[in-house]
């Protein structure tokens, strides 16, 4: 296998490879906490803190970890980061932490995280894992943010908590479906239809090209 | 607090837990086998009664290692990596007592137990029972609540998706997007028993 270089990793990792687009790996963790942009942003950090610094501990020690035990030492490993992201929430941003509520503690079985240390981290160095870990966390969480994007905006009428123009108006009816929690499937539905109707016509396009 | 308070209060933990905080719906939980393991109503049942069951029992395990492990210690924040251990040597015991003494049973259900261990919704009963400081019965029906209400949501989605099977889909929209949009009309369906609760 040729090494690859970082920016083929995080091109794949961004789109082509994106784990909710192409898998719907992982949401499970994240989309409850779409109603707010503020919220989500602090949730994607959350995941790139901890699938990046996994990726480089386990790319690490991965001469030293013997195969019948990796599951577990990776678990443990990711346990430790989500546990260090959790307390300094907790210790410097306590509303945050409340709004959070269980989720960050989910991060832990959130399945991207586990994929990407499996899938890669396991046979790659230690700088790369890192790299592809962080725009993994990136990609995932660039799908969440525009998920909470749409809903903050059609259901409150504001972004990151401000209001904006039009949308704060009389003139716009907010749509209170969009912050309960089907406005998060409807919302990811769409927006997974758009990405994959994209991915299949590029890939028609290469198709009709060979020929 | 009189014992038919107290027996109505676990009422409403109850129903709360499966219709009106639905873990799945409402709560965004167990999403990942929800979207992979819905396309049969036999294999979705199965799944489903794995989970209620591990659910109902880790929440009680968890309990009580929280109750009497963790917190006489002050190391609750150890609380992730222990549930994790709990629920995953839960898992491999009830795997290795159910192929000793049933194999009709490890046929029809061992193959889902692997599957479990990595279900958010387990841990995340867990974590919710810690933040709602729910006490030893509170947390039992909660956990049988929240598996029963996850339950109930796969069969549903696996009875539309087989019905669904022969229907033309736009390809952008097949598999996870119509997925996804099933839930989201579910979800709403569940939001309608909100009004019972807060009519009481």
């Amino acid at each position: 296998m040729q090494q690859k270089t970082a920016k083929d990793v995080i091109l794949t990792a961004v789109w082509g490879d994106n784990p909710v687009f192409r898998q719907i790996l992982g949401i499970c963790s994240a989309l409850a906490v779409t109603n707010l942009v503020l919220n989500t942003v602090v949730m994607g950090a959350a995941v790139m803190f901890t699938t990046a610094l996994s990726g480089l501990t386990v790319s690490a020690l991965r001469k030293w970890t013997p195969r019948v035990i990796r599951m577990m030492v990776e678990v443990l490993i990711i346990a430790f980061y989500v546990i260090l992201f959790d307390q300094a929430l907790k210790a410097y941003w306590p509303d945050m932490s409340r709004n959070l509520g269980p989720y960050v503690g989910l991060i832990i079985t959130n399945c991207i995280i586990m994929g990407r240390t499996e899938a890669f981290a396991n046979a790659n160095p230690p700088m790369l894992s890192f790299v592809d870990g962080f725009f993994s966390g990136l990609g995932y969480s660039l799908v969440l943010i525009s998920v909470a994007f749409f809903r903050e905006l059609l259901g409150m009428g504001s972004l990151l908590g401000i209001p904006v123009p039009f949308f704060s108006s009389m003139l716009w009816d907010r749509w209170i479906i969009m912050v309960m929690p089907p406005g998060a499937f409807f919302t990811l539905a769409v927006i997974v239809w758009l990405a994959r109707t994209i991915q299949f016509r590029k890939e028609e396009k290469k198709e009709g090209a060979k020929r | 607090m009189s014992s038919g308070n107290h027996l109505l209060h676990l009422m409403v933990v109850l129903f709360a837990a499966i219709f009106t905080e639905n873990i799945l719906l409402a709560r965004f939980l167990g999403m990942c086998s929800f979207l992979s393991v819905s396309r049969q109503v036999k294999t979705a049942a199965g799944l489903g009664l794995a989970v209620a069951f591990v659910m109902t029992c880790t929440i009680a395990l968890d309990w009580l290692a929280y109750r009497y492990i963790l917190q006489p210690f002050a190391i609750e924040y150890f609380r992730f990596i222990l549930f994790i251990i709990i629920i995953a040597a839960f898992v491999q015991f009830v795997e290795m007592v159910i192929e000793r003494y049933s194999p009709v049973l490890y046929h029809n259900l061992g193959i889902f137990l692997p599957l479990i261990t990595v279900n958010c919704a387990i841990l995340g009963v867990s974590l919710f029972m810690v933040i709602r400081d729910y006490n030893l019965a509170e947390s039992v029906v909660f956990g049988f609540g929240s598996g029963t209400g996850w339950m109930l949501a796969i069969i549903a989605m696996a009875g539309i998706r087989e019905k669904l099977k022969n229907e033309r889909i736009p390809k952008g929209l097949q598999g996870p997007g119509i997925t996804l949009i099933i839930a989201g009309l579910m979800a709403l369906a569940f939001i309608g028993f909100t009004g019972i609760l807060s009519t009481r």
